[in-house]
């Protein structure tokens, strides 16, 4: 799908959009969340769109305080409520580019049932989510991302849960855009992030980023964790969703990456200012 | 004073006979509301009903979401992004809602909830009257704020006090809640829509600075400018304790001056906000103190106790919160009691005791389910008139 190639960088314009005097941040030296955070202000830098246009809306957690750091109007809401915070405004303002920076907890655990009914609504916004397996701002226990097996402050003999397949999940419901990258992959996430920005309806990138503080079952340095990106990703567009769920990372199973699906599907929001709002006035 | 934004499809000035919900909704939609965001619940229904209908014809948008959490988060949502938003639910969706109006203290976000109580606990009597949601309003989120509630007894100030609450939550940026009930969100009554020059209206005050200089949360203000989402101020909302940027902080002295700002808005301006009305309380020698369906049982006990020669009057506050205290201090003083009279086991009987401390203060306690005939309050009057 989309190349990287044609990026060059801009590293100063992203100084211009951090907060500066908020550094330093909170996050442990070499987590994945800062990567994600720099795609994401390349992104809106490329847009070609107003840049007061972009607005960052966060729940709470390690990934949430994100928008803390970004010169951008944003919000840091409720844990798990930051999908809906981000539909009203959306919804009220279609003049803006909402995106959505939270964790898999807030996402998927906590915030699940909005998640769910946001992507089959169709709601237009983006969703990047940091998937670290773990609830990291307290601490690292188990959620509804954390592989079965793993050791967790909470599951200290071994988790017996499933895990979420986050893009097959995301697609099954009907997302308008559905992707998965990880901090290693730092151009495709971008190029990913930007086509979010395009599409009408729900878009959602996995960030598979895994804690690398307390994550008991995959504890790891930074740069091991890299490495394990580098000799365990596969890139395939047209992987069968099925079946790219992440059972563990000590396991060899392959991670599989890539931008997964582009339908054209219209939004809610375009729905009801086409349909409903025409007809209503109409009468 | 800003202008009702004319558009042909909102209610025309003039008489009309109309439910209480109904009446609540064409007030929002003349206050200028353009989102609603809400998750069906028994007796507030038919204002989910009718805006789903009538907010697209004047370009609005409703939504119903997966729950009250999403339906106040969409609210606060489209707040931010400067749309008048509101939402409308009962006791179990409100207490639903509780962390989300936290959200809104602490951001200080305008928002509008119309709470049409039932009776509780928990699911308790869906369909049945109850007014036990009096401290729910005021103590529902954690930690220390203020909010505004009012308490409409008729379809008439279910329109008048959707209205106020609009201008309230925009004016102070607030959560202001309209604490109505079963019996007067189903009345149906008339309605009078005045002529819209007679209505006011109150827009978000904006800042004047430059996105530079502009502080978002400064204590130069009592109550600050707001500025919205995409205005290019670069603003930073946080539910977190902040400073006047609006960046976190554990700073012991600039969260006090939050939090004690948050506090003081309401607190110090509590006599603009408060409202009530007084029938025959001025040489009474027994004040009953009574708010929404109840108070107009009250009034005809009122009536009756008066045509027995016995002093009695009616105090009712048309405010929960602010409480006005002041009042009922004043019409007390000379030694009146007072007879509080809801459909709970004592809530608002006890804000009367923390103010009116020279008398006895009874009250009736009632379960919910129903509401107390006049003559149920005529009886209580003799056992406690004094004499
Ligand atoms: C209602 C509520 N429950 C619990 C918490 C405590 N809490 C704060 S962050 C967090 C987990 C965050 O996990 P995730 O969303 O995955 O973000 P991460 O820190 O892993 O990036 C929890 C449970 C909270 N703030 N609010
Ligand atoms: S605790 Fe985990 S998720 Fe949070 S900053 Fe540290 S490494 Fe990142
Ligand atoms: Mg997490």
């Amino acid at each position: 799908m989309s190349s990287a190639e044609s990026l060059t960088p801009i590293t100063d314009d992203i100084k211009k959009l951090l907060r500066l005097e908020r550094l330093p941040h909170i996050w442990c030296g070499g987590c994945g969340i800062g990567v994600a955070m720099k795609a994401y202000i390349e992104a809106v830098l490329r847009s070609g769109m107003d840049v007061d246009k972009h607005v960052l809306v966060s729940g709470i957690g390690c990934s949430s305080r994100m928008p803390g750091y970004v010169k951008l109007d944003g919000y840091h809401v409720t844990h798990g409520r930051g999908i809906p915070f981000a539909v009203g405004l959306k919804t009220a303002r279609p003049d803006l580019e909402v995106t959505v920076f939270a964790g898999d907890g807030d996402l998927v655990t906590i915030g699940g049932n909005h998640f769910i009914h946001a992507i089959r609504r169709n709601d237009d916004i983006n969703v990047i989510m940091i998937n670290n397996f773990t609830y990291g701002m307290t601490g690292g226990q188990y959620g509804g991302t954390t592989p079965r097996g793993s050791r967790t402050l909470t599951s200290p003999y071994g988790h017996i849960e499933r895990s979420f397949n986050i893009p097959y999940m995301a697609a099954s419901l009907g997302a308008s855009y559905v992707a998965r990258w990880s901090p290693l992959h730092y151009r495709e996430l971008t190029k990913t992030i930007l086509e979010m920005f395009e599409v009408d309806g729900f878009a959602i990138v996995e960030v598979v980023s895994p804690c690398i503080m307390y994550t008991g079952m995959n504890a790891m340095e930074a740069v091991h964790m890299m490495k394990t990106f580098r000799e365990r990703c596969v890139i395939n567009h047209n992987a069968d969703l099925s079946k790219i769920d992440i059972p563990s990372f000590k396991e060899d199973k392959p991670i599989v990456l890539g931008n997964f699906l582009r339908r054209e599907v219209p939004s809610f929001q375009t729905l009801y200012r086409e349909e409903i709002i025409k007809k209503a006035r109409g009468r | 004073m800003s202008k009702v934004e004319i558009d042909n499809r909102l209610l025309k000035p003039g008489v009309y006979f109309m439910r209480g919900n109904d009446a609540s909704v064409e007030g929002a939609l003349i206050a200028g509301c353009r989102f609603f965001a809400g998750y069906p619940i028994t007796p507030s229904n038919e204002i989910a009903t009718l805006m789903s209908r009538r907010l697209p014809q004047v370009g609005g948008i409703y939504m119903q979401f997966e729950d009250e959490i999403g339906s106040i988060m969409a609210v606060l949502g489209a707040s931010n992004g400067g749309v008048k938003s509101m939402t409308a639910t009962s006791g179990p969706g409100f207490s639903l809602m509780q962390e989300a109006i936290g959200l809104a203290a602490m951001t200080e976000t305008p928002a509008v909830i119309v709470e049409v109580q039932r009776g509780g606990p928990s699911t308790g009597l869906p369909t049945q009257v109850g007014q036990g949601d009096v401290m729910q309003v005021k103590w529902g989120s954690h930690g220390d704020y203020e909010i505004v509630a009012y308490l409409p007894n008729s379809p008439q100030e279910m329109f008048d006090m959707t209205i106020k609450a609009f201008n309230t939550a925009w004016r102070y940026r607030v959560p202001v809640v309209v604490l109505s009930d079963q019996m007067i969100g189903h009345m149906r009554e008339k309605v009078v829509v005045p002529p819209y020059e007679e209505i006011e209206i109150v827009e978000r005050r904006r800042p004047e600075e430059s996105p530079e200089e502009f502080l978002p949360f400064s204590n130069k203000y009592l109550i600050p400018p707001m500025a919205v989402a995409g205005e290019g101020y670069r603003i930073h909302v946080t539910g977190l304790a902040h400073n006047e940027k609006g960046y976190p902080t554990t700073d012991y002295e600039t969260v006090r001056k939050l939090v004690t700002r948050l506090v003081r808005k309401i607190r110090d301006n509590e006599r603009d906000i408060a409202e009530y009305e007084e029938f025959m309380a001025d040489d009474a020698k027994l004040i009953i103190v009574s708010f929404g369906i109840t108070s107009r049982s009250a009034k005809k006990a009122v009536r009756d106790a008066r045509s027995k020669g016995l002093k009695v009057g009616l105090f009712r506050p048309k405010t929960a919160w602010p409480f006005p205290y002041w009042r009922l201090q004043e019409l007390t003083n000379n030694g009146a009691d007072v007879l509080v009279v809801e459909i709970n086991m004592g809530q608002m009987y006890r804000v009367v005791r923390e103010h009116v401390r020279s008398s006895e203060v009874y009250n009736m306690p009632l379960t919910p389910g129903a509401c107390p005939s006049p003559e149920d309050i005529y009886k209580k009057i003799e056992e406690v008139y004094p004499r």
